[in-house]
């Protein structure tokens, strides 16, 4: 490939941009197309791309660093906690049974057992990208199996670093050593892990102690730096409201977050996430998460890409029955172990499905133990190239199978009566119902009020200082503007019931409401308007006229009734007034609605209108039989009575 | 001495000459209460707390309302639902009212002749009262006949104040303790008790 960085640029996108859209409409997920896509382009069908695409798989791994920075964002610490169970028992048991199951399978087609334990080790892990990504897209990271799925994950990246620090030990003596320094060349590629623990560290050279204090000061470094230097930072930055400055910093801080981890050897991805969970409780939080989204969308597709073109079709074509046999081999394997442990942490069979079907591939962090289990010797080239293919292979079918699945099993089990109860302690899922967008003293007057109703919302605010306040006084508020997608969607308006458009501005309610209709048509959207003017704008997008609320109106008339109690009125019927002018009130504008852009009309309909007004609230007072009411008035009855009788 | 509380409810007072009138008459003096609740409460939104301390604080309860349809103005069955509450008027450990007395002040349109077994209306006034009086009974009160102003469509400015008078003259009556609950059972109404209206002219 010749073309140059635009040319390399134009072939990507364009093979994403055609081969996604078609894989979605076929309902088979994002992942599948960029599979696709990848393959597509690769050396074995257009060949627009060759060796290179190795190396394009290398920066676009970082997309799973971003990804696990935004799982963090997403998790919270207190979430964690409740998974910790999960994450150490069912982790665990994945990882050891299915890389002891895979051990055995390979030394039956013959390979030695030093080797074959290091081969089921690599085969053990999952693919975090695909797995967590699709899981993302289909909303189903809240459910048991996907709380599960995550934690099984969550677990496999934190045992990378002792697996590679195992996995020399393994080699013989010699070999270890050799296998060692040349670790830091030559990582062939894959991956932002494939440095942990070994040579390439700042610190490799350090005794084993302080590699242990520089690790655990670095975990320190990630927390402290988390909450006392980057969130007064994103502060001052938020300040400027210059939202590129705010991406520049959101990425700064991924970059030398794994930066920092990977100086003392640690999993990029896993520094990331902790600092994820660090920011989790800030009132960036929403923000960082809309404006990294589409660099980690953008990588993922990237290295998806990267898989596809990786195949070797030419190895395939060589021993297609071989590689096929024992693709299926592993995803068998794989997918019976984690049934196993779904079966036994009592997931229900829709879950049980989710779970194992999403993680039976092979994943990335194959990749990389495999090219170091090569470096060690414990394994020749061509196994390392088979077990290469059998990866991509399984990492490409397992969209195809969660196809299946949700197409072909999940219908039938709908009825299923064997399904086990579900266990409902880790769905992790704290969206609130009700969402307010503008917090400034009207929205934190509904908010106080919800609050004090035991309904929390989700608030959104553009001002900075503002939101720093509110939230030293303990409301959840985010920084962010409220008006676009991207925030409302992290802010959880998917799952929301109710918007509630608190803003000041005609502008950005306008912009609001379109975006709700657009994107989230199943949100009530509740709106605040300034004035009749303001009321008849949001009107015009098709609001029904009874969630439009004039922010002065019911204080105007309020005030009213109380000046009336101060002239001596009675307070009961004062009250009833303030109640039937509200009405009529609003009663009166939705009737002028239709009318009002035709000018001439407008002004005598509303000159119509406020002659009815007056006409009514007359006949109020007057209470005149024929118009409004006189319950309770016994003038009336004794107009008709009385005057013969009296006496 | 004995501390009245009257409960006077009116949903438009000022529409209504005969209650005017009679307000006019209640005597200004030390242990008597009035508390006009539809100006406290319009919105209907009773502070049960506020109600239920002020009849701790009183011996005698008086509601002054006016009839209709045969019964209170929803106001009063509003305050009857929210203050009188379970476990401290009635049930369990709600005994809060017991052995306070309490009667009806009633205004009604029609005359006193249309409130009788062969009257236009078929009933005693007692009869139309008997769920206010089992409410009340319920919850450990002493029930007195009501104080009943009729005929107010047809009635003039002067007789009108003779009514006032008498009113004046019971309230006065049981806050000095010359009048006393227990002695002014056994009539149909408490205007009977007293003796009748005074003689035309008669002010107190």
């Amino acid at each position: 490939m010749t073309g140059g960085f635009l040319a390399d640029a134009v072939v990507y996108l364009a093979a994403a941009v055609v081969c996604v859209p078609i894989a979605k409409r076929l309902g088979m997920g994002s992942v599948l197309g960029y599979l696709l896509a990848g393959i597509v382009i690769g050396p074995f069908a257009l060949g627009f791309i060759g060796e290179e695409g190795k190396d394009i798989m290398h920066f676009a791994e970082f997309g799973v660093v971003m990804m696990l920075f935004l799982v963090g964002l997403e998790l919270e610490p207190a979430k964690l906690w409740r998974l910790r169970r999960t994450i150490l028992g069912v982790g665990s048991a994945q990882v050891l049974i299915t890389a002891a199951a895979c051990a055995a399978a390979v030394v039956a087609i013959g390979l030695d057992w030093r080797a074959a334990v290091a081969v089921g080790l690599a085969l053990s892990m999952s693919s975090t990208a695909i797995a967590l990504q699709s899981l993302k897209e289909k909303g189903l990271m809240g459910t048991t199996g996907g709380q599960s799925s995550f934690a099984v994950l969550l677990f496999q990246d934190i045992a990378v670093i002792p697996i590679l620090a195992l996995l020399p030990l393994l080699a013989t003596a010699h070999l270890a050593a050799a296998a060692a320094s040349a670790a830091a060349g030559a990582d062939g590629g894959y991956g932002s892990q494939s440095d942990a623990g070994h040579g390439a560290t700042l610190i490799g050279h350090l005794p084993g102690w302080m590699q242990t204090l520089a690790v655990l000061g670095a975990v320190a470094a990630v927390i402290v730096l988390g909450r006392f230097v980057i969130v007064p930072i994103l502060r001052v930055i938020a300040r400027t409201r210059l939202r590129e400055l705010f991406t520049a910093t959101a990425l700064l801080i991924v970059v030398g977050i794994a930066l920092l981890m990977q100086m003392v050897g640690l999993s990029p991805a896993l520094g990331t996430f902790l600092a994820g969970l660090v920011l989790a409780t800030s009132e960036f939080k929403h923000e960082l998460e809309s404006d990294l989204d589409p660099f980690k969308g953008l990588l993922l597709g990237l290295f998806f890409m990267g898989v596809g073109a990786s195949i070797d079709f030419h190895l395939i074509g060589a021993a297609p029955l071989r590689i096929a046999l024992m693709t299926v081999g592993v995803i068998a394997i794989k997918l019976a172990v984690l049934y196993g442990i779904g079966r036994a942490v009592r997931l229900s069979m829709d879950q049980n499905l989710l779970f194992s079907i999403g993680l039976a591939q092979v994943g990335e962090f194959a990749f990389v133990l495999l090219a170091f289990i090569a470096q060690l010797g414990l394994l020749d080239p061509a196994w390392t190239g088979t077990l290469m293919a059998v990866t991509a292979l399984s990492m490409a079918l397992t969209p195809l199978l969660q196809l299946l699945n949700e197409r072909l099993i999940q219908p039938h089990l709908g009825s299923c009566p064997q399904a086990v109860e579900r266990d409902d302690d880790e769905i992790v899922d704290d969206h609130n119902q009700v969402l307010i967008a503008g917090f400034s003293h009207f929205g934190s007057t509904v908010g106080r009020f919800l609050r004090a109703n035991g309904v929390d919302a989700t608030l959104l605010d553009h001002d900075s200082d503002r939101v720093d306040l509110l939230r030293k006084f303990g409301f959840k508020v985010y920084y962010g503007d409220a008006t676009r997608f991207d925030l409302l969607q992290a802010a959880g308006a998917g799952n929301a019931r109710i918007l509630i458009c608190a803003f000041d501005d005609l502008e950005s309610t306008q912009k609001l409401v379109e975006t709700v209709h657009k994107n989230f048509p199943h949100l009530k959207l509740l709106i605040r308007t300034r004035h009749r003017a303001d009321a008849y704008e949001i009107l015009d997008l098709g609001v029904d006229p009874a969630s439009i609320y004039r922010q002065h109106l019911d204080t105007s008339v309020r005030l009213g009734v109380d000046a009336l109690l101060h002239l001596g009125h009675r307070a009961y019927t004062a009250h009833r007034a303030g109640q039937s002018f509200l009405r009529q009130d609003e009663e009166a504008m939705w009737k002028i609605a239709p009318t009002r852009h035709d000018l001439q009309q407008y002004i005598s309909s509303v000159r119509e209108q406020i002659a009815l007004q007056e006409e009514l609230f007359k006949a109020d007072r007057q209470s005149d039989p024929a118009r409004g009411d006189h319950a309770w008035d016994s003038q009336v009855l004794r107009d008709v009575l009385g005057r013969p009788a009296a006496g | 001495m004995a501390r009245v509380l009257v409960l006077f409810a009116h949903p438009r007072l000022e529409k209504s000459r005969a209650n005017r009138s009679l307000l006019r008459h209640l005597p200004q003096i030390d242990g008597l209460t009035f508390r006009d609740v539809y100006e406290h409460y319009p919105d209907f939104n009773i502070a049960v707390a506020a109600e239920q301390a002020l009849l701790l604080a009183h011996d005698i309860i008086v509601w002054h309302h006016p009839l209709y349809w045969y019964n209170t103005p929803p106001l009063v069955k509003q305050w009857i639902d929210m203050v009188l509450s379970f476990g401290w008027a009635y049930g369990p450990g709600g005994d809060a009212l017991r052995g306070k007395a309490i009667f009806h002040v009633l205004t009604t349109g029609g005359a006193e002749a249309a409130y009788q077994l062969d009257g236009f209306h078929g009933s005693t006034l007692g009869q139309f009262l008997l769920p206010l009086e089992r409410t009340m009974r319920l919850c450990g009160m002493d029930w007195l006949p009501p104080f009943t102003v009729h005929g107010t469509h047809v009635m003039t400015e002067a007789e009108l104040d003779r009514h006032g008078a008498l009113y004046h003259r019971l309230l006065k009556g049981l806050v000095a303790g010359s009048l006393r609950p227990d002695e002014l059972h056994g009539h149909a109404t408490l205007n009977a008790a007293l003796g009748g209206l005074p003689l035309e002219g008669a002010r107190e």
